[in-house]
């Protein structure tokens, strides 16, 4: 019979144990993630962020929205009729890192796009409760009155090309162009952006004009979540084997 | 050969002077000069050193050494002061749920920075101090020998505090992740790894310096929290940096895969950090305290090697209905569920050590602190397989019980089985006779405990309540409640915790103090402890 006494005695050893022990539920649960079709089905409509959307999910996890808002709508009856449609994996496979979060005290965002105007995003974001009386969400008047930086929105980009996120030189080399013509539908190169970027909102999302604010860019990622699956046409069972 | 210190300093420096130059984001600005800052202070730290004479006090009787006892002092008044400021976070932004009003809307004041700042605060900065204090604590003692090292052990302790710093002020800076309990931003995450590196091996040189054959069961506990959490740590902070001179960077890691490896670490942190380390510190102050030894051998060992092998499979539980595959979500649950044996097995060695000595529950706060942080680890322990399982999790999951669980699990047994560790050694590091006041330990065990049952329960009323209105139905077949209404319900429940926040924080202000006038050699003059206040009937 083994012996314990000789791991107590040979401090090395032990730490070999204690990684090899450790190892296999991790390995077990994870590995398969990376190959099995269900975690890495490609869904039509499924398109890397713009650069404006790409700003605004990063001005979301700055200030740490995903603390109180879940993005994962779970197939129970009560969510899919308050929230739609249940989350596909497909759904967040351009999120680095992912966002599904872990506790509602502010409702589940994944659909949230297209539900409410810009103006009522904007109207809340800045006084909640103006709006939402039992709300107990801070208040974000600064987004509004804060320029955007996004000077290197190119090297945003590429980063994201390095983790895998598909995104083209010409993607790359247009990122700047893309992102001022996402809140200037006049701009001569917005029909270049929406080409790049199939079904992308391309409208002047605070209602200022002349600068390009932090609450441009966080509306107009509200404003896509969930919506670039188009769920009259998805068909659950195709990807299934 | 000791110039060579000065090497890495150096290095440090020029990095803190390189980010500072090039920042593209003020966050990363802030954290050079924090970088440049702490460099020259370590500078001065070891010329101080190198010009001090070696304050050799006399070796320990029958021995040719003394313990390494400064850095384990310098480590329970971190510890003190950051488990104060933790708490005390911990009650701002409890207090902005039950009042919005409080959140100011200023960038560094709102919900949404200040709660990593609480989580790290408490879990890093309190449990992360007490974790390195103790394990140097015990394994010196437990191995006979003298921390290895001369400017090692400083160096874990000085080098997690600047991890703290950077972390805490990055959180109000807006540098995060937004990985729970991993927010700390690419640079501060290499930092950290270089500490743990040296923190294990400062751990292992001490084992292998040890005269006593066998390695003590709180060291196995030990090590596997430092090795695991290294593993987690750097697996699931994977990412690439935007700019070299930036602080943002893209977690290398999406969608699904990346949710289950966040709660891999995630629920580790909790199973790692917060459970075998903390274990550690069971296995060895609650037999001294108590002066017995622990209850079973055989089932320490079978507790360790059964706890961290089923610990790693119970993340997917975090994950529930969500786009995961369902065996995942399955295996998640069902390690959870067979995780409940080992950590009762624990919760049993640790109470059973008491065996013969019940009576001086009665006569010890220490102990009586340290007993019921055991009996919360039941508890919470008892809690977590339940809420594990899918039909409960669909109810539960993205509730305020998961908060309930959370904190009857900290508050309970890390902070308590904390107090109890740092009140056993307050008077032995400073070599005093006893501690300043036992009444305040009493007073402090009671505000605590009060403060756990008001916390815990507001969150289960909140939380059921919260569940089952999201899934109510009117008779016409419509949901019954507006998600705002189901917010507004939540109110007298977020004021009942900020209460219980409160009466935990008052307790460990009085431990500071306690231990306070302890360091500074004090005695309260106070009836002995235990003894009833009447004299029994002569006659």
């Amino acid at each position: 019979m083994f012996d314990h006494s000789k791991l107590e005695k040979n401090s090395i050893l032990m730490v070999v144990c204690i990684l090899i022990v450790v190892s296999i539920g991790g390995l077990v649960e994870i590995l398969p993630l990376f190959y099995l079709e269900s975690t890495i089905e490609k869904v039509k409509g499924m398109r890397p962020y713009t650069p404006l959307e790409l700003h605004g999910r990063n001005i979301y996890i700055r200030e740490g929205c995903y603390n109180c808002h879940s993005q994962m709508i779970r197939p129970l009856r009560d969510e899919l009729e308050r929230y739609g449609h249940y989350s596909l994996a497909a759904e967040s496979m351009y999120d680095h890192p992912f966002q599904w979060g872990s506790k509602r005290t502010g409702p589940d965002i994944a659909r949230v796009g297209g539900k409410y105007s810009d103006k009522w995003h904007k109207t809340h974001l800045i006084d909640p409760r103006s709006l939402v009386p039992e709300s107990v969400m801070p208040g974000y008047p600064f987004l509004a009155e804060t320029a955007l930086k996004y000077s290197d929105i190119a090297q945003h980009l590429e980063a994201n090309r390095t983790v895998g996120v598909p995104y083209s030189d010409d993607m790359i080399a247009n990122a700047k162009a893309d992102l001022e013509a996402q809140v200037d539908p006049d701009s001569d190169n917005v029909d270049a952006m929406l080409e790049r970027y199939p079904g992308a909102n391309a409208r002047n999302f605070d209602g200022v004009s002349g600068k390009v604010s932090e609450m441009d860019a966080l509306i107009a990622y509200l404003q896509v979540l969930g919506t670039m699956v188009d769920f009259s046409v998805y068909n659950a069972e195709e990807n299934q084997r | 050969m000791s110039f060579l210190i000065y090497i890495p300093i150096g290095l440090s420096a020029l990095t803190g002077l390189f980010l500072t130059a090039n920042a593209v984001d003020t966050g990363i600005y802030v954290h050079g000069w924090i970088f440049v800052i702490g460099s020259v202070l370590a500078g001065f730290f070891v010329i101080k050193k190198s010009f001090d004479a070696p304050r050799f006090q006399g070796a320990l009787p029958g021995e040719d050494f003394e313990y390494n006892d400064g850095v384990i002092r310098a480590g329970l008044i971190a510890s003190t002061f950051w488990g104060v400021i933790g708490f005390l976070v911990g009650v701002v932004i409890a207090s902005q749920l039950a009042f919005p009003v409080l959140n100011f809307d200023l960038p560094w004041t709102n919900f949404g920075r200040l709660r990593p700042l609480h989580t790290s605060a408490v879990i890093f900065a309190f449990g992360g101090n007490v974790l390195i204090m103790t394990s140097f604590y015990v394994v010196q003692r437990t191995s006979r020998a003298r921390l290895a090292g001369n400017y090692a052990p400083w160096f874990v302790f000085w080098g997690y505090q600047m991890f703290i710093v950077l972390a805490a002020t990055g959180y109000l800076l807006g540098v995060t992740q937004s990985k729970e309990y991993a927010e700390p931003e690419w640079y501060v995450d290499i930092w950290l790894t270089i500490v743990w590196v040296v923190y294990l091996l400062v751990f292992l040189a001490t084992l292998w310096k040890r005269k006593e054959p066998h390695i003590y069961v709180a060291n196995w506990f030990y090590l596997a929290f430092i090795i695991t959490i290294a593993m987690l740590h750097i697996v699931n902070n994977l990412a690439i940096p935007v700019s070299l001179a930036g602080a943002k960077s893209y977690i290398y890691w999406s969608g699904v895969q990346d949710a289950m490896i966040q709660w891999w670490y995630g629920h580790n942190a909790v199973g790692f950090f917060l459970t075998a380390g903390f274990l550690g510190i069971m296995y060895y102050f609650i037999p001294k305290q108590a002066n017995r030894p622990v209850y079973s051998y055989r089932l320490s060992i079978i507790h360790f090697w059964s706890l961290i092998f089923l610990y790693i499979w119970v993340g997917g539980h975090h994950l529930h209905y969500t786009a995961l595959p369902d065996w995942a979500q399955t295996l998640g649950m069902t390690f959870s569920l067979m995780l409940w044996m080992p950590s009762w097995g624990g919760m049993i060695n640790g109470l059973m050590t008491l065996s013969g000595a019940w009576d001086k529950l009665r006569t010890d706060p220490v102990l009586r602190i340290l007993v019921i942080s055991v009996a919360f680890y039941g508890m919470s322990t008892f809690e977590g397989p339940l809420m594990s399982i899918k039909a409960v999790n669909a109810l539960s999951h993205y509730t305020d019980w998961t908060i309930g669980h959370v904190h009857s699990g900290a508050l309970g047994w890390v902070g308590m089985v904390s107090f109890g560790a740092i009140y056993y050694m307050a008077p032995k590091l400073w070599a005093r006779e006893r501690l300043y006041s036992l009444a305040m330990v009493s007073w402090h065990f009671w505000l605590s405990t009060f403060g756990i049952v008001l916390y815990a329960s507001a969150m289960w009323v909140s939380g059921i309540m919260q569940g089952l209105m999201w899934r109510a139905y009117d008779s016409l077949g419509f949901l019954e409640y507006s998600f705002a209404e189901t917010v507004e319900a939540m109110h007298p429940f977020y004021s009942i915790r900020v209460l219980g926040g409160v009466l935990y924080l008052l307790g460990g202000m009085l431990m500071a103090y306690n231990v306070y006038r302890t360091i500074k050699g004090d005695q309260r003059q106070e009836r002995p402890f235990g003894v009833p206040v009447a004299a029994p009937a002569q006659g």
